[in-house]
């Protein structure tokens, strides 16, 4: 199973982590530190896995971003390398030809297209249309909330509530 | 209230707080606690939509700057609350961001996740099991188990998968969960959506790891997923389940080696290939075809350009290593090759590799070759390359050594090695294969030397270790020292000053026993009615000269003096040992002019009998071997023996209240030679006293103490602590395991034209046999296991009562017996062969399984497994059904 997601930035700066083993906030802030350190170092052509406290961690880099993904020993280092690019094309499609950027001012988005994808540290869904579809589904639903909520009739019924 | 909407309106939301974050305008800890301080203000507003904003803030900061945000648990629930979608789901990021097990407000949070779990809204209940399946404890986990159980069953595939998904958390968290929603998701096995079928074999990849003997009554189900599906996900968690499966229950490999051949050569994609060569090489090595379609394969991947593919290459070479050393062998150009790869795990799994390959015949030239090869890489590596050269040559007592004076001169080699970090190992080394292996003493020495008269080397703090297994083996096999001179030359050198305490105390130690040496020689030439010892020819002609042994005397008395002032003890008590010896022979050269005196010559030769003994290797379990003596009652309490030993007055002057712990110790290794010293001291000492008291405890106690040979002087009369006598008592004839083990090297030896016999090895019965505590399941595991044998049992019982009467019942009995190793192979082959009929319809209904529903086939055949025996649930858990037997 995958224990923890990270979304590294050349400058070792975190832009996204998911924790599906307990960690304690130290022990994260550990953790990231420790492969940051680990990764960040490691030369363009060499093999995309770096093996760390018993643990596998799977790595891949776009661009300026490193995707990493620690799986436990006798999992299949290929199979995760192929979840992070799924997970790429699909932040890909949403945010159309995504960047760094995208990922900072919508964090929360990738946070929600992950949780599409892997649940309990295991590939979800495999379909990239499903999750596209699925996120457009919630984001439709937000927006019309969202129509309701900031229509001025609205605020006056909440100051006068 | 004016002043909620005017905090709405004038809100900074996530965008302006990353912006400001990005500007850099303020140091970020003043930016961090000025964003806390408006976060918290935020948060105290009624306005949820105020507050969700706030609470994306936090997340983010939480995030990215690994703020605390625990406190703020309690807005994260009532965010989850909300009727709006878009401030739910930002509460339930938050929540997933920062709850864990212990998050005091989790209870509150309870009956928002039944809730929304049973949403008719598929996004709702898809965020309430993401969010449970990260925060779930053991009460969440019981109190949500019904609806978990209800989504199981849901039409939505999308509600439905999520929900397999969450059942590993839950299991693991409420093991009793098992009973409710087990049948569900054995069910899903055969759900034709491969979204749900990819979830299910997920979780049960997952449960198999921990404990896969409980699945196994599950093979027909997985088998068939095995083969009908085209999925790669599924196919690669499939074959990890059977990989499990298969090495608990091998006869369910003949079944599967097929389907899994089928798939390396179907598939086009490589992480399914390698799965399935991975599989086959730890599973499934006994079959030959299958292993070398995984091995050409494997090929591919080593040839390949693609940094992971070699690794992934290598990494698999290794597993077929233990097994299949050949195929190691046929790549051997492409592993050495990637030793200079640039890739430290490519590095890695190469020297692995190379290491599987070493045997006796070439681990001179490949380690001479790593040695090199070290010498160039970085630091790092070059422990590394140090490290397994050093575990793969001392791997059971040094199996795959033939020259010890080989082996010995690599060990100098390595010392000398700059990064060597390996120096413990070494150390270790050295002093074992001097006690073991005496023909590689004198090589020992002449190394030991070598590294001791170099001053460069005591700089380097890496070695000290290294440094004081070569003062102890120089002092220890001083015979086949050419220059004992030059020794303690060495040993005193100045820089010698650099070495910490303990080692500086072996230094002196070793100085000790050249003293002693070289007098009881020099005076033994003397006196010619002496009983002639042990060979002492190996002292030159010269040091007879009484002028040399004056010389000799003044250096060390001129070195160790200073020391006298040392504030570590173990230095300064022998540092004192050394000077007192020193005036002793002094006094005693001057007396002997007269030739009368042969009290000291006694003295000295006695010294020299003491420090002499060899010492030997120590059995893990020579303790135990100490057996028990009737009438003799243990107690944990020792305190009554003060009552016993009150009156006794230890004589505090003599040293041996200590030493009579040595005496039990039975043998000492090399780090406790200061037993020893206090043995020296008690010849010295003629304290009739003591020496009465630890014979008068003898008599009492003999049982603990070894049996001595007669005591050829009175001073004494108790054995000295590393007679050779005792030792062959002590371990249970050691003399036969060296005979065992000298007719062993001889029948093994195939090869006459190696002329170097291998010398012996001193073994010890028992001595890789170190106690190994089993680490214990714990016990949710433990739980978890049984309530899921018990499901799979206790279902399959209720089947077989339906079906009892269908099939005899001696044969079901027969059946049901756990089959476990391979003697009862035999057995159930007959009793194949009992159920020919049946079996030859199960097959053929097999062959038309394709598209039709063949699960009922499969129930009816562990109804016949089970009928009849629903009562020793447990036994019965692992056995597989027949039909993947055969």
């Amino acid at each position: 199973m995958i224990h923890f997601v990270l979304l590294i930035s050349r400058q070792g700066k975190v832009r996204l982590t998911k924790w599906y083993s307990p960690y304690s906030q130290k022990e994260r802030t550990k953790v990231i530190r420790e492969l940051s350190g680990e990764i960040l170092t490691r030369g363009p052509k060499l093999c995309n896995f770096v093996e760390w406290r018993g643990f596998k961690v799977v790595y891949r880099r776009y661009a300026s971003l490193y995707f990493c993904m620690c799986i436990d020993q006798d999992d299949n280092e290929l199979e995760v390398l192929e979840i992070i690019h799924h997970f790429v094309e699909i932040l890909d499609r949403y945010f159309g030809s995504v960047c760094e950027l995208d990922l900072i001012f919508n964090f929360h988005k990738a946070y929600f297209i992950l949780d599409e994808i892997l649940l309990a540290g295991e590939l979800q869904e495999s379909s990239k249309k499903a999750v596209a579809r699925l996120i457009a589904g919630q984001d439709a639903l937000v927006e019309t909330a969202k129509e309701e909520a900031s229509s001025i009739s609205n605020m006056i019924a909440q100051a006068t509530k | 209230m004016a002043t909620t909407i005017m905090d709405a309106l004038f809100q900074r939301t996530l965008e302006d707080l990353i912006k400001q974050s990005r500007l850099n305008l303020i140091p970020e800890p003043t930016f961090l606690s000025r964003s806390l301080d408006e976060i918290r203000k935020e948060l105290r507003a009624t306005d949820l939509q105020t507050k969700s904003i706030a609470l994306r803030k936090l997340c983010y900061l939480s995030s990215l700057y690994h703020v605390d945000m625990s406190w703020a648990s309690f807005h994260c629930i009532e965010c989850m609350s909300s009727s709006s979608f878009a401030i739910k789901r930002i509460g339930y990021v938050s929540a997933s961001q920062s709850f864990d097990e212990g998050t005091p407000v989790l209870l509150l949070a309870t009956h928002q996740l039944r809730k929304d779990m049973m949403s008719s809204s598929v996004f709702d209940s898809g965020l309430a099991l993401g969010c449970f399946s990260l925060m779930a404890n053991g009460d969440l986990a019981k109190d949500l188990c019904n609806e978990v159980f209800a989504l199981l069953g849901s039409s939505k595939v999308l509600v439905r998968k999520r929900a397999i998904g969450v059942t590993v958390r839950l299991f693991e968290k409420y093991p009793d969960a098992v009973r409710v929603c087990f049948k569900r998701l054995v069910e899903s096995l055969e759900s034709s959506d491969s979204e749900v079928l990819s979830g299910a074999v997920s979780v049960f990849c997952e449960l198999a790891r921990k404990d896969p003997a409980s699945y196994l009554p599950l093979a027909p189900e997985f088998y068939k997923v095995l083969v009908g599906s085209r999925n790669n996900w599924v196919l690669i968690k499939i074959l990890k389940v059977f990989a499990r499966l298969v090495s608990l229950e091998p006869r369910l490999a003949k079944r599967v080696v097929e389907p899994v051949c089928e798939v390396m050569r179907r598939t086009g994609a490589k992480s399914l290939v390698f799965e399935c060569v991975r599989m086959v090489l730890s599973s499934l090595s006994e079959f030959e075809s299958a292993v070398r379609l995984a091995l050409e394969k494997v090929r591919e991947f080593l040839q390949d350009d693609d940094p992971n593919l070699k690794y992934l290459g290598l990494h698999a070479l290794s597993i077929a290593a233990e097994k299949h050393l050949w195929a190691v062998l046929e790549n051997k150009e492409v592993v050495t090759k990637s030793l200079s790869s640039e890739d430290v795990n490519i590095k890695r799994e190469a020297l692995r590799l190379v290491m599987a390959m070493v045997s006796e015949d070439n681990i001179v030239e490949i380690s001479q070759v790593l040695l090199n090869y070290a010498l160039k890489s970085d630091p790092e590596f070059c422990n590394e390359i140090l490290g397994s050269i050093l575990s793969t040559c001392s791997r059971n007592l040094y199996e795959i050594v033939i020259d010890f004076d080989w082996y010995v001169s690599l060990l100098g080699e390595m010392a000398t090695v700059f990064h060597c970090q390996k120096g413990e190992e070494i150390e270790k080394q050295l002093v074992d294969i001097g006690m073991r292996v005496k023909d590689a003493r004198p090589e020992l020495v002449r190394i030991a030397r070598g590294l001791l008269i170099d001053p460069a080397l005591l700089g380097n703090l890496s070695l000290h270790r290294i440094l004081s297994a070569a003062a102890w083996v120089s002092g220890e096999y001083l015979e086949f020292s050419k220059s004992p001179f030059e020794l303690v030359e060495a040993l005193l050198q100045p820089r010698t000053d650099m070495l910490p305490p303990s080692i500086r105390a072996i230094y002196l130690q070793s100085v000790f026993k050249v003293l002693i040496f070289v007098a009881s020689s020099n005076f033994m030439e003397r006196d010619l009615n002496s009983v002639s010892f042990h060979q002492s020819s190996a002292i030159p002609g010269e040091t007879s000269k009484g002028e040399s042994i004056i010389n000799l005397l003044n250096l060390v008395e001129s070195s160790v003096t200073p020391l006298l002032g040392s504030p570590d003890v173990e230095v300064l008590e022998r540092a004192r040992n050394v000077v007192g010896l020193v005036e002793l022979i002094r006094n005693e050269m001057s007396i002997q002019e007269q030739n009368e005196e042969l009290g000291f010559l006694k003295l000295v030769n006695l010294l020299n009998d003491a420090v002499s003994e060899d010492l030997g290797p120590v059995s893990w379990n020579a303790p135990d071997r100490v057996s028990l003596p009737d009438g003799l009652i243990l107690r944990d309490n020792l305190k009554e023996l003060d009552a016993v030993l009150g009156g006794i007055e230890l004589p505090s002057s003599s040293p041996f209240s200590v030493g009579v712990g040595s005496l039990f110790g039975e043998k000492t290794d090399a780090t406790s030679s200061d037993s020893r010293v206090i043995e020296d001291l008690e010849v010295t000492n003629e304290s009739n006293e003591s020496t009465s008291l630890l014979s008068e405890h003898r008599r009492r106690h003999g049982l603990y103490y070894l049996p001595s040979e007669k005591s050829t002087n009175g001073a004494y009369d108790y054995p000295p602590a590393n007679d050779p006598k005792s030792e062959e008592a002590g371990t249970s004839g050691d003399a036969d395991d060296l005979v065992k083990l000298a007719t062993q090297s001889f029948v093994s030896k195939k090869r006459p034209s190696n002329a170097k016999l291998r010398p012996v090895v001193v073994k010890l019965d028992e001595v890789d046999a170190v106690p190994v505590e089993q680490k214990r399941a714990e016990s949710n595991d433990n739980l978890l296991s049984d309530a899921i044998r018990e499901i799979l049992s206790a279902g399959e019982a209720a089947r077989g009562i339906a079906g009892a009467n269908t099939f005899p019942p001696e044969e079901s009995k027969e059946n049901s017996r756990p089959i476990k190793s391979s003697s009862r192979k035999g057995k159930h082959r007959s009793h194949h062969r009992k159920e020919k009929d049946s079996s030859h319809s199960g097959k053929q209904e097999r062959d038309r399984e394709g598209n039709s529903r063949s699960r009922r086939h499969g129930d009816g055949r562990r109804t016949r497994e089970r009928a009849g025996d629903s009562a020793s649930v447990m036994a019965v858990a692992t056995i597989v059904p027949d039909f993947l037997l055969e």
